[in-house]
């Protein structure tokens, strides 16, 4: 696989937009001519050299192509837009919309991410080491199709509505989540690891949703149905016990499943 | 009537520039092109036309050097203001609620012209309710139907005996058509945390604990779909209540929901007013059931409308790549400030600088601030450039939209020498235009 290099520079204090920086923009053009794929810093177009140096060997084809982000691009919005394949791996942090409507191959960041990564996302992995904000996988405003594929893991902590309106694919969050995970899901699987403030799944019409930490408050609208051991998630088995949940019954006919640690989460059952 | 031989002249049928329920039945006295007095408008109202003791008015453009303003033409102001937006990367323009259409139109093309980013003060209150609206809906109606026909009225989250202080008399207590008596024919539900004086009217005051909203619907539309609660209570409110409001919502014959920030703006925000809308639709299996935003600024509608007639977006249009995108949380004005994205701001009939919070301020009293401000306000203190206008609904005419989105015509009451918004914004789109071509 061979691997293109960016080293930011300096970030502006107005952002930029690079949706250019994918496999799929960068395949079968020399350094040169990605040295001057245009990018977008408030609302006037710069060639990319001008905030990044690029280094190293291009690609034929996205999928053997591997992008480096050497550095922090705290202030870089829709890195990995629409990506089909190959690899994007950011050493550091980025801001909004990283992975947005991703298709394929698989983006690492390394950093903390901001609000709207992996909206829409259809296939392919993104994975943030640290935290991420809002809206995980969610989708676009006024849409009620979100995440419909792929596979999106974050290790820190995130923020509200993430799996927003959800239609398929999987989410995993290893931290803890604030309010309205799941809110208007209806498909697909969200496994959070840590705590919930409150909300889990409101408005939710299919899906499943695993809490293993402790959710603080829960929906009135969930039917406590028993506890199970060892539940099936997504060909999965999930060991330890879990409280079961089906709802969100403020919805018409709905039918989808919160699955909540036994351990801590005695004050939710009715 | 004379007074001291000045003529006092009467001027019916004026609209008022204050709240989006838009009276237009207010009578004002005019005395020596000044308005002293008026009939009919509520106590916010008649301040407004009279004037607030203690007001200043600008009544020249002003410009900042060294910490200290001094007056200029209004063109030498105008040819700055068009100067600072034309040479910005991401111009923020902010406000534009407390005036007309028309002016709003013309913002929407200096925002274009300038690859602004444009939002209005919606986004501060009833932003929510138009991003809920898009996922699930607007079952709304107008005034003249909540009057003749409303049996339920709910207000949810707003207080208008302080806040839209004409509203209980026009819709609850005012006599319609099918509602004979008025008051008496109407069951009234009041959902709010403190016992504030709507409160004490209601038939059924749902004192729900802060920042449950969301907690409460979602029972709500659970049991209006046949399902039990298995709580004892639910956001602090005893499951029999809620099972008893369900049942006057199910049973009215024409019900209609009023909210306000109180639900808008407490925890989760748009999903409130989502999940709100959606148990009106619900409701609408059993009678007529619909909904009004209780707007603040007389013209907060307008704007979204406007905006939406030009952009296809109702706030938070960001104009950068030349073309209108749309995302609040990103392009909103507290968004575009507290993420330090703004370089330039433009602020238009309203006051952030009084309302928004102190990490949005830092970032203003950084950049370039213009301020289309006919009074001294905290935002005209941290601005760098102040053009006064005359003031839309009493010095100049246009038009807005009421709360449930009705147009009105706004009179001009008296004379002003000074140019209106419309006017202003006019000549700075030319200039900018000017600006761009000699680039």
């Amino acid at each position: 696989m061979s691997e293109i290099i960016l080293t930011p520079k300096e970030q502006p204090q107005v952002p930029l937009e690079a949706k250019n920086i994918t496999p799929d923009a960068f395949a079968g053009k020399t350094i040169d001519e990605i040295k001057e794929l245009k990018i977008w810093h408030g609302n006037i177009q710069v060639a990319l050299s001008e905030f990044f140096d690029v280094d190293g060997e291009s690609a034929e084809n996205a999928s053997e192509m591997k992008i480096i982000i050497d550095g922090d691009v705290y202030n870089t919005k829709r890195i990995g837009q629409k990506m089909t394949a190959g690899e994007i791996t950011v050493k550091g942090n980025v801001n909004m919309y990283v992975g947005v409507e991703m298709k394929g191959g698989k983006l690492t960041v390394e950093g903390n991410a901001a609000s709207w990564a992996g909206q829409d996302m259809e296939g392919g992995e993104l994975v943030i080491m640290g935290n991420a904000e809002d809206y995980v996988g969610a989708a676009y405003r006024g849409d009620w199709r979100g995440m419909s594929g792929g596979k999106i893991t974050v290790y820190g902590n995130v923020g509200s509505e993430i799996a927003e309106y959800m239609n398929g694919g999987k989410m995993i969050i290893k931290g803890n989540v604030a309010i309205m995970p799941g809110v208007h899901m209806n498909n697909g699987v969200l496994i959070i690891e840590g705590n919930v403030v409150a909300r889990v799944g409101g408005e939710m019409a299919g899906g499943t949703i695993v809490v293993k930490g402790v959710i603080n408050e829960f929906l009135a609208g969930f039917k406590y149905i028993g506890v199970e051991k060892e539940i099936e998630v997504d060909g999965e088995t999930i060991p330890g016990a879990f409280y079961k949940f089906k709802g969100d019954h403020a919805t018409k006919g709905a039918n989808g499943t919160v699955y909540a640690a036994v351990a801590g989460n005695g004050h939710i059952v009715p | 009537m004379g007074n001291g031989g000045i003529i006092l002249e009467i001027v019916k049928n004026v609209v008022c520039p204050f709240c989006g329920t838009l009276c237009d039945d207010i009578i004002c006295k005019v005395e020596n092109n000044e308005i002293v007095g008026t009939i009919n408008a509520c106590r916010i109202g008649h301040s407004k036309f009279v004037h607030t003791e203690g007001a200043m008015r600008y009544k020249k453009p002003m410009i900042r050097k060294d910490g200290e303003f001094m007056e200029i033409s209004y063109d030498e102001a105008i040819d700055k203001a068009a100067q600072i937006l034309a040479e910005s990367k991401r111009p923020l323009m902010y406000g534009w609620s407390c005036t007309e259409c028309e002016a709003q139109a013309v913002g929407m093309e200096l925002a274009e012209e300038t690859k602004a980013v444009i939002d209005n003060t919606a986004s501060v209150c009833h932003g929510p309710s138009v991003l809920a609206l898009q996922d699930v809906g607007y079952p709304i109606c107008t005034f003249g139907e909540v009057k003749n026909r409303a049996d339920v009225v709910v207000y949810w989250g707003c207080n208008p005996m302080h806040a839209h202080p004409r509203h209980l008399s026009r819709h609850v207590f005012a006599r319609g058509f099918f509602r004979e008596r008025g008051r008496p024919d109407r069951t009234l539900i009041v959902v709010d945390p403190r016992e504030s004086d709507t409160a004490k009217l209601a038939d059924i005051h749902l004192q729900l604990d802060f920042d449950r909203d969301y907690e409460l619907l979602d029972a709500m539309r659970a049991v209006l779909l046949g399902h039990e609660i298995h709580y004892d209570e639910v956001a602090g409110i005893p499951k029999e209540l809620i099972y008893e409001a369900v049942e006057v919502l199910k049973k009215a014959q024409f019900g209609i929901l009023f909210f306000g920030m109180g639900i808008t703006h407490s925890r989760g925000k748009h999903r409130n007013i989502d999940i709100a809308i959606m148990m009106v639709e619900d409701l609408n299996d059993y009678g007529k059931f619909t909904l009004i935003p209780m707007r603040g600024h007389y013209n907060v509608t307008g704007f979204n409308q406007v905006a939406t007639w030009q952009s296809g977006y109702p706030f938070c249009v960001d104009f950068s790549l030349g073309y209108p995108r749309y995302n609040p949380g990103e392009t909103g004005a507290n968004d575009q400030l507290q993420n330090k994205e703004a370089d330039a701001m433009m602020v238009i009939a309203s006051d952030p600088g009084a309302h928004f919070p102190q990490r949005a301020l830092e970032t203003m009293a950084e950049i370039p601030v213009i301020a289309i401000e006919p009074h001294r306000t905290p935002t005209t203190e941290m601005a760098d450039l102040i053009i006064p206008p005359a003031i839309v609904g009493m010095e100049a005419e246009g038009t807005a939209y009421r709360m449930e989105g009705v147009p009105i015509r706004m009179k001009k009451v008296v004379d002003s020498e000074l140019l209106s918004d419309r006017e202003i914004l006019e000549k700075i789109v030319e200039r900018v235009k000017e600006i761009k071509a000699s680039k």
